[in-house]
């Protein structure tokens, strides 16, 4: 460990949206960042090391934005960071500030807030490309005279470019400068006000820095005047006497700032070339024309969501079945190294079967996340935003909450990773906590088998609308449906207060830089695989273990063996049946009938049974004993426990356990579904018989266990539950906080079991009157 | 003639003359640069009627309805 004298110098980068601010760190430190979370906020800082030959500096980036003044602790700790009053990361050397060329007067704006603080600064000024191309000459040297500090032009997608800021950031740090005290940009009358209340804080024990107190006495109802207000009245008095002071001199307290700093900033730009560079007839005004029109506009967008949702929907398939694949070897390649018993179980059903749960997820991840920052770094999703604003708003969220909804249909997981767009932190916690009612992909393996099983194949228009669509289609909506009153719910209960302003800039389209969009993408898979992946691989081990133990499973392997060896003896009859069954369903789909050829199959197949008789009886024998372990577990005796509960919901005990060992992922519901409604695990997996095996299963009357009623109330249930640990720990995450992952749960069963329990009633109702 | 921002035509340039109101949202129109003086340009509405884009000096804003009547303008 090196002393603390000898400690990195430590640069702060900030910059407002869209100047290619994270383009320009990721292009300097590479993949070699950690993440920085900070208690009680949402915002994740990045921290990197720059280094090159014996120069080393720590890089950390600052979430972009507009104004240093803080309105949420979120925002807070920006202005900490800057301050050196966040304890994890000390006091700052300096700060970085990178603005856009093409956009310098506004941009200005922060890094004049960002000098007041005191710190060193170097102005990095990006795009000066597009920015020189647009007709603006600018002279570095005569920038860096009239604003007093270092100032380097950069196109940070160019390395050559990077590599001169490089050497201008170890050139600043080495400089050694402390603390710099700026001309101020504010009238005297407010410098007097400052320091009376820097006094008045002294008196009271509390040394602040002065930029702070400026900020204090600036920001109105900002989040630092809430902090330090709370329990003080004699402060707010004070504050409120001083701003109209100020007022009373002919500076509304509301517009100093800006007024003062813009006065500056254009001062310092007189005469520097600075027209406005984005004019209608170039291309990006061209191309808006179009994408914002109010038809083709939104015609565009739908095509593009369109296009993102199958992507989604249907481009991770062949990756997710890459891994269900190859997991499924592993299982079996482990399997048979392993005497069965307890250990192989936890490792193949427990361990191999969680690592792959997690790891699923990750072809949607990296997908939305690689469509996402594409759409962002060309500057389409602001695009999106604006679109949809007037729809969101009507639920009480805004534009930016579109995008993370809508890929919420694939998977929760990435959309609710994608909200950080989302700079308002109510309208994020909102879109947070409807995102999983959205029907995602993992729902539609339990929609298909249930619609497959109990919906009857009925057609009308002459065959062009199918009942079985239709019923798919209603639980696809229906959870979208749902959010629709629970978000505007939320909003005015647990979120209340005005509605954010929407002042949102649109930037120019540009190119995605490659760079941007793979390091947003590897961020957000690693991040999910590093710090979601090993809670989501837990819970699947408990699970496993509940559904494992007590039982005695030495009747269950012994049995296992049993069936191998036969499936040896018998290799060549289960291999013909299996031909057979499948010709027989080919032909049972001809129009017309093959009668004859059916007929033909019919007799082969009987005589196949005959000859697997023995095997048969073996395996329904093994079936028994796994449904009987299933049913003395923890799960079962679990399953058996709330069976009262979910009577009502037209369901038995079997379904309860179904239901339980689905908490790690919906789709397990199936896997579950065929132990307990004996079919055993890993002999036959597929979902024809499965399906045959619930229409047939009985309760203990002799009365099937599912009818419609029961069906629908199972999808109900799973269209509006939370049974996804996955989403569960990721709401976590996001939020900082188990609580709203619990509220998740806790609201989303509550949901989930009213809708079955409506349902059943209602459909019985409807079925015994028809 | 004084307006807001919002009742523009489409295509019709103006200057600021104030943003009225003492709260965040003034402070937060300001720090983008909507100050009296600025010229701002009225550039369409989204297809649903709402928000609004605007143009001023250097870069394009977008802003609801509601948020625009704040901005009071001169038209040219």
């Amino acid at each position: 460990m090196p002393p603390a004298a000898l400690r990195l110098p430590h640069l702060a980068v900030v910059g407002n949206p869209n100047t290619g601010k994270s383009t320009l760190f990721s292009a300097l430190t590479g993949v070699h960042t950690r993440t920085g979370n900070f208690p009680g906020v949402t915002v994740e800082m990045k921290l990197g090391r720059l280094h090159r030959a014996n120069h080393e500096v720590m890089l950390i980036d600052l979430p972009g934005t507009y104004s240093l003044s803080a309105r949420s602790d979120d925002e807070r700790v920006t202005v900490d960071v800057l301050l050196g009053q966040q304890p994890e990361i000390g006091s700052l050397e300096g700060a970085v500030c990178i603005v856009d060329g093409t956009n310098l007067e506004r941009n200005l704006y922060l890094f004049s807030q960002v000098r007041d603080l005191g710190l060193p600064v170097l102005l990095v000024v990006n795009m000066i490309d597009v920015a020189e191309k647009a007709g603006l000459r600018l002279d570095a040297g005569e920038l860096s005279k009239r604003l007093g500090v270092p100032v380097i032009f950069c196109n940070a997608h160019q390395r050559e470019s990077v590599a001169r800021v490089e050497a201008a950031i170890f050139e600043f740090a080495a400089s050694g400068e402390s603390s710099v005290t700026p001309p101020t940009v504010f009238p005297p009358v407010f410098e007097e006000a400052v320091d009376d209340l820097a006094g008045l804080l002294s008196q009271q024990g509390k040394t602040f820095p002065r930029p702070f107190v400026a900020r204090l006495l600036l920001d109105v109802g900002g989040q630092i005047e809430q902090t330090e207000t709370a329990g003080w009245p004699e402060l707010v008095a004070h504050l409120q006497r001083l701003r109209e002071a100020v007022g009373a001199a002919g500076y509304r307290i509301s517009g100093i700032e800006p007024r003062c700093r813009y006065a500056a900033i254009r001062s310092a730009l007189a005469g520097l070339e600075t027209r406005p560079v984005r004019t209608a007839g170039q291309l990006s005004e061209r191309v808006d024309a179009w994408l914002t029109h109010s038809f083709f506009g939104l015609a565009i967008f739908i095509l593009m969501m369109f296009v993102i949702f199958q992507l989604l929907y249907r481009g991770a398939d062949p990756m997710v079945w890459a891994l269900e694949t190859s997991f499924g070897w592993l299982e079996d390649f482990v399997g048979s190294w392993l005497p069965r018993g307890p250990l192989r179980s936890l490792l193949t059903q427990g361990i191999i079967a969680g690592v792959g749960g997690v790891l699923v997820f990750l072809p949607q991840i990296v997908l939305l996340f690689l469509l996402i920052a594409i759409l962002e770094d060309c500057g389409y999703l602001a695009r999106a935003a604006f679109l949809m604003d007037r729809l969101m708003t009507r639920v009480g969220l805004s534009g930016k909450s579109f995008v993370p909804l809508m890929s919420s249909f694939a998977c929760a997981i990435p959309g609710i990773m994608a909200t950080r767009v989302i700079e308002n932190r109510r309208d994020r916690m909102v879109t947070i906590l409807v995102a999983p009612l959205m029907s995602c992909s993992a729902r539609l393996p339990v929609y298909s088998l249930l619609i497959g099983a109990f919906i009857p194949a009925i057609t009308f228009a002459n065959g062009w609308v199918d009942l079985r669509a239709l019923v798919l289609m209603a639980f696809l909506s229906l959870g979208a449906l749902v959010a629709v009153p629970v978000a505007w719910i939320l909003k005015k209960t647990l979120f209340p207060g005005e509605t954010p302003p929407f002042v949102m800039e649109l930037p120019a389209y540009k190119w995605p830089s490659p760079r941007t969009v793979l390091h947003r993408v590897y961020d957000s898979a690693s991040s999910f695989v590093v710090r979601a992946g090993t809670l989501i691989l837990l819970t699947s081990v408990v699970v496993w273990g509940l559904g494992y133990f007590p039982g005695d499973h030495t009747r269950e392997n012994e049995l296992f063996a049993e069936v191998e060896s036969a499936q040896e003896k018998f290799a060549e009859p289960i291999a013909r049946r299996e031909e057979l069954q499948e010709t027989y369903e080919k032909l049972e789909t001809l129009d017309p009938r093959p009668v004859a050829a059916i007929e033909k199959v019919e007799v082969e197949l009987a005589e196949v049974h005959t000859r697997l008789h023995d095997y048969d009886a073996l395996v329904s024998t093994l079936q028994t004993e796994q449904g009987r372990l299933q049913e003395v577990s923890f799960l079962g005796m679990a399953g058996h426990w709330i069976e009262p509960v979910v009577r009502p919901l037209g369901w038995d005990w079997r379904i309860g356990v179904g239901v339980i060992a689905s908490f790690p992922a919906r789709e397990v519901i199936i896997a579950t579904l065929g132990v307990i409604y004996n079919l055993g695990e890993g002999i036959e997996g597929d979902s024809a018989p499965l399906r045959e095996a619930l229409i047939r299963s009985t309760r203990p009357d002799g009365k099937p266990v599912f009818s419609i009623p029961v069906a629908l109330s199972v999808m109900v249930f799973f269209a509006l539950c939370a049974q996804c640990a996955a989403t569960l720990v990721v709401i976590r995450r996001e939020t900082g906080s188990w609580k709203w992952a619990a509220f998740t749960f806790v609201y989303m069963t509550v949901l989930a079991y009213v809708g079955a329990f409506l349902t059943f009633q209602i459909a019985s109702m409807w079925w015994a009157g028809s | 003639m004084s307006l807001t921002i919002n009742q523009l035509q489409i295509g019709q340039k103006a200057t600021v003359q104030d943003v009225s109101g003492d709260d965040p949202l003034a402070l937060r129109l300001m720090e983008m640069g909507l100050l009296p003086g600025s010229d701002v340009e009225f550039i369409g509405r989204a297809p649903l009627g709402d928000p609004i884009e605007i143009r001023l000096s250097g870069y394009h804003l977008s802003l609801r309805q509601a948020e625009a009547s704040r901005v009071i303008v001169d038209p040219s």
